[in-house]
């Protein structure tokens, strides 16, 4: 009983980071889901969603209902176990990363000394369960998004780790908070603006959107590894996807734009939330932007970007951190 | 289907077959695609068509001249104008009628919309086929303009059935004339939109130059014309090849490109856009007054027997509708030549050895229509 009484805070908080965890993700989901749509809708010169409430606001929520009451539908020759797994790997590990972001410099599940890792190790279960949809859906247009999504993930992963690693070398921790703790004169997108280039191009990579959306490409695959995806299994995919998008751009924040840094609101202890939030939408705002302005890349220009342009600039950005880190 | 079965007991074990449409995002229609992949590089590829066939050349076998008239138009929908103005003026060559000089203005002026039309729309959907979401609502709502004015004269949105046998079925207004008027205006103001979007795009110009190239000599093989051939450096466009209607009196320019691929043809078209505004504008100032219908026009039109040909210029490349009559009002044979036809054939050794995304790029630069193919 007394070792109950003791863990009985850190049960509570579990469970409180839990809670939040599924709201955020949820959330994030609705609101990125109706911002995207209604972008979309603006930049091409038409409304977007409008019959759902006042300005469709009430449109992903009729979204929601739908697919949840929709029939689920596994192909005959599908492999069953893998099918149904699929979307739930694709959708499960989102919660845990979130447990590590620092929202704000009392805001954060538990701060951890090898957060960056958590982050990335389960940010890459998602491609996993691109792969395993992709296969078992027995579909050749699937399978061709899944290969794609499996080689321009590993590819934009390298990229993406070397650029965090310069700053891992400037602050000398793996903990998000010790990160932000450590711009607090200037942002690290100052001292480092090709990491963050970098960064931003593996970024849309990694979560497969336009003009990267390979996996995924329509014209070319049908829907890719999701083609034969129906109901709330697709569902739970495109929920992976704005969650995994909110991750990367959290990432970002911290890394580059000073996590919840800000200039402190009147009567409000929680304002670096507000900083926070605003500086991760900013960016999804630009996802968004480019998602709904360029064509396309086709698969081998993708590739060569990545391993001739991205790898070695990267690695010769880490090269000269770790010089001047020695230096100074 | 037995080619089915041949391109599928290839004993190369290590490439396998892609069944690409009839209900595929980037075939446009119900064109049916199998493409033998090696990886993702495409070996072979064997269109298949037939599955939306109708007859149209039989049925002009069975019914009077004037009748088939609205058939034309169901053959290539963008291009429906143009169309019924190649038949319309094989009948009055066949039957020896003179055309008022007011209908082969309102001709030119309508055609030439139709064929702004059908490019905004290849426009639009050729860049959703590249993964460009956006340029299609743009060229929409150009196009919209387009329907709204023709619906006005015509009375039909797409498919029209406007040209009659010696004339027109509806006099054009001012209204028409002021509208079609504003709408080259706006046209001409969103032409630096549309380059600093799209044709500037760096993506874009990766993905369309040297992709798909094709040579005058290939072109020649294949019967390939329209855009296509005038990509490849050939100024060859009906137009003025062969002058029909007034087009003779125009001032205007063949857009040709160097290379062949399919950014060549892609700026062909993007140019001729403005080439069809300048016709439209040159015919609305000098158009004259007068009736729409010629003098004597028989309610049975019979044609003399004989052989008779008439070429257009549609907006995918030549039409030939090729009459042989035994004397009666209904035709011994009706040949149709669409461009389509001809330029799809191009396709299995166009794309060899491509990526998959390119031979969506390249079926997309030749802009084909369906119906027009399986008429």
């Amino acid at each position: 009983m007394e070792i109950f009484y003791s863990l009985l805070p850190e049960l509570i908080r579990m469970v409180v980071c839990a809670i939040c965890g599924a709201v955020i993700v949820f959330g994030n989901a609705l609101v990125m889901g109706y911002a995207e749509r209604k972008l979309a809708g603006h930049i091409m010169f038409r409304p977007g969603p409008m019959e759902v409430g006042p300005h469709g606001i009430y449109q992903l929520v009729v979204d929601g209902l739908k697919l949840m009451g929709k029939q689920l539908v596994i192909p005959k020759n599908a492999d069953k176990p893998l099918f149904m797994l699929a979307p739930l790997l694709a959708f499960g590990p989102v919660f845990v990363p979130l447990l590590v972001i620092p929202f704000s410099d009392k805001i954060q599940g538990f701060d951890h000394d090898i957060g960056l890792l958590v982050i990335l190790a389960l940010a890459s279960i998602n491609l996993l369960a691109i792969l395993t949809g992709g296969w078992a859906s027995n579909n050749k247009y699937s399978l061709f998004g899944a290969f794609r999504a499996v080689s321009q993930n590993v590819a934009y992963e390298i990229p993406m780790l070397l650029s965090l690693l310069s700053i891992v070398f400037m602050t000398n921790t793996f903990s998000l908070k010790g990160v932000v703790a450590a711009q607090s004169p200037v942002w690290f997108i100052i001292i480092q603006p090709l990491a963050f280039l970098i960064y931003l191009v593996a970024l849309v990579a990694e979560t497969n959107r336009a003009p990267f959306d390979l996996p995924e490409a329509e014209s070319e695959l049908t829907a890719g590894f999701h083609t034969e995806y129906s109901g709330m299994s697709f569902s739970l995919f495109v929920l992976g996807e704005y969650a995994n998008m909110f991750i990367v751009c959290s990432v970002a924040t911290v890394f580059f734009l000073g996590g919840s840094s800000g200039i402190p609101l009147p009567y409000f202890e929680y304002s670096g939330v507000i900083w926070f939030l605003l500086k991760v939408y900013a960016l999804m705002f630009f996802l968004v932007w480019i998602r709904w302005t360029y064509p396309r890349t086709r698969f081998d220009q993708l590739m060569n970007f990545c391993w001739k342009y991205l790898i070695p600039f990267s690695l010769v950005n880490l090269l000269i951190t770790v010089v001047m880190v020695k230096l100074l | 289907m037995s080619m089915d079965v041949e391109i599928l007991e290839d004993p190369k074990h290590h490439r396998y077959v892609l069944n690409m449409g009839p209900q595929h995002p980037s075939t446009h229609g119900v064109l049916r695609v199998l493409l033998e992949l090696e990886g993702e590089y495409a070996m072979e590829l064997l269109p298949v068509l037939g599955y939306g066939h109708r007859c149209h050349e039989k049925i002009a076998e069975h019914k009077p001249v004037k009748s088939f008239m609205p058939n034309t138009a169901r053959m290539d929908y963008l291009g429906a104008l143009i169309y019924n103005h190649g038949y319309a003026q094989l009948l009055e060559r066949a039957a020896g009628i003179e055309v008022p000089e007011r209908v082969e203005y309102i001709r030119v002026i309508t055609s030439e919309l139709n064929r702004i039309q059908s490019h905004l729309l290849w426009y639009g959907a050729y860049l959703l086929d590249l993964g460009a979401f956006t340029p299609i609502m743009y060229s929409f709502d150009d196009r919209e303009h387009i329907l709204d004015i023709l619906e006005d004269v015509t009375g039909s949105r797409l498919t029209y059935c406007y040209f009659r046998v010696g004339g027109v079925s509806k006099d054009i207004d001012d209204k028409f004339v002021t509208s079609t008027r504003a709408f080259v205006k706006r046209l001409r103001s969103r032409f630096p939109m549309y380059e600093d979007l799209v044709n500037g795009n760096i993506i874009l110009q990766k993905r369309l130059i040297d992709v798909g190239e094709l040579t005058p000599h290939t072109c020649a093989r294949y019967g390939i014309t329209g855009p296509l051939l005038r990509g490849t450096g050939v100024a060859y466009d009906m137009r003025r090849a062969e002058p029909y209607s007034i087009y003779s009196k125009f001032d205007f320019e063949i857009p040709t490109g160097t290379k062949g691929d399919c950014m060549a043809s892609f700026m062909v078209r993007f140019h001729e856009l403005e080439q069809s505004l300048r016709i439209i504008e040159q015919a609305l100032d000098g158009l004259p007054e007068g009736p729409i219908m010629a003098a004597k026009v028989p309610k049975k039109l019979k044609i003399p027997a004989g052989d008779y040909n008439s070429s257009v210029e549609a907006p995918r490349g030549e039409l030939s509708y090729y009459l042989v009559s035994d004397g009666s009002d209904v035709p011994y044979r009706l040949k149709v030549r669409t461009p389509s036809y001809s330029n799809l054939s191009v396709v299995p050794e166009m794309c060899q050895g491509m990526l998959l995304s390119d031979v969506v790029s390249a079926m997309g630069a030749l802009d084909l229509v369906i119906p027009e193919i399986d008429r």
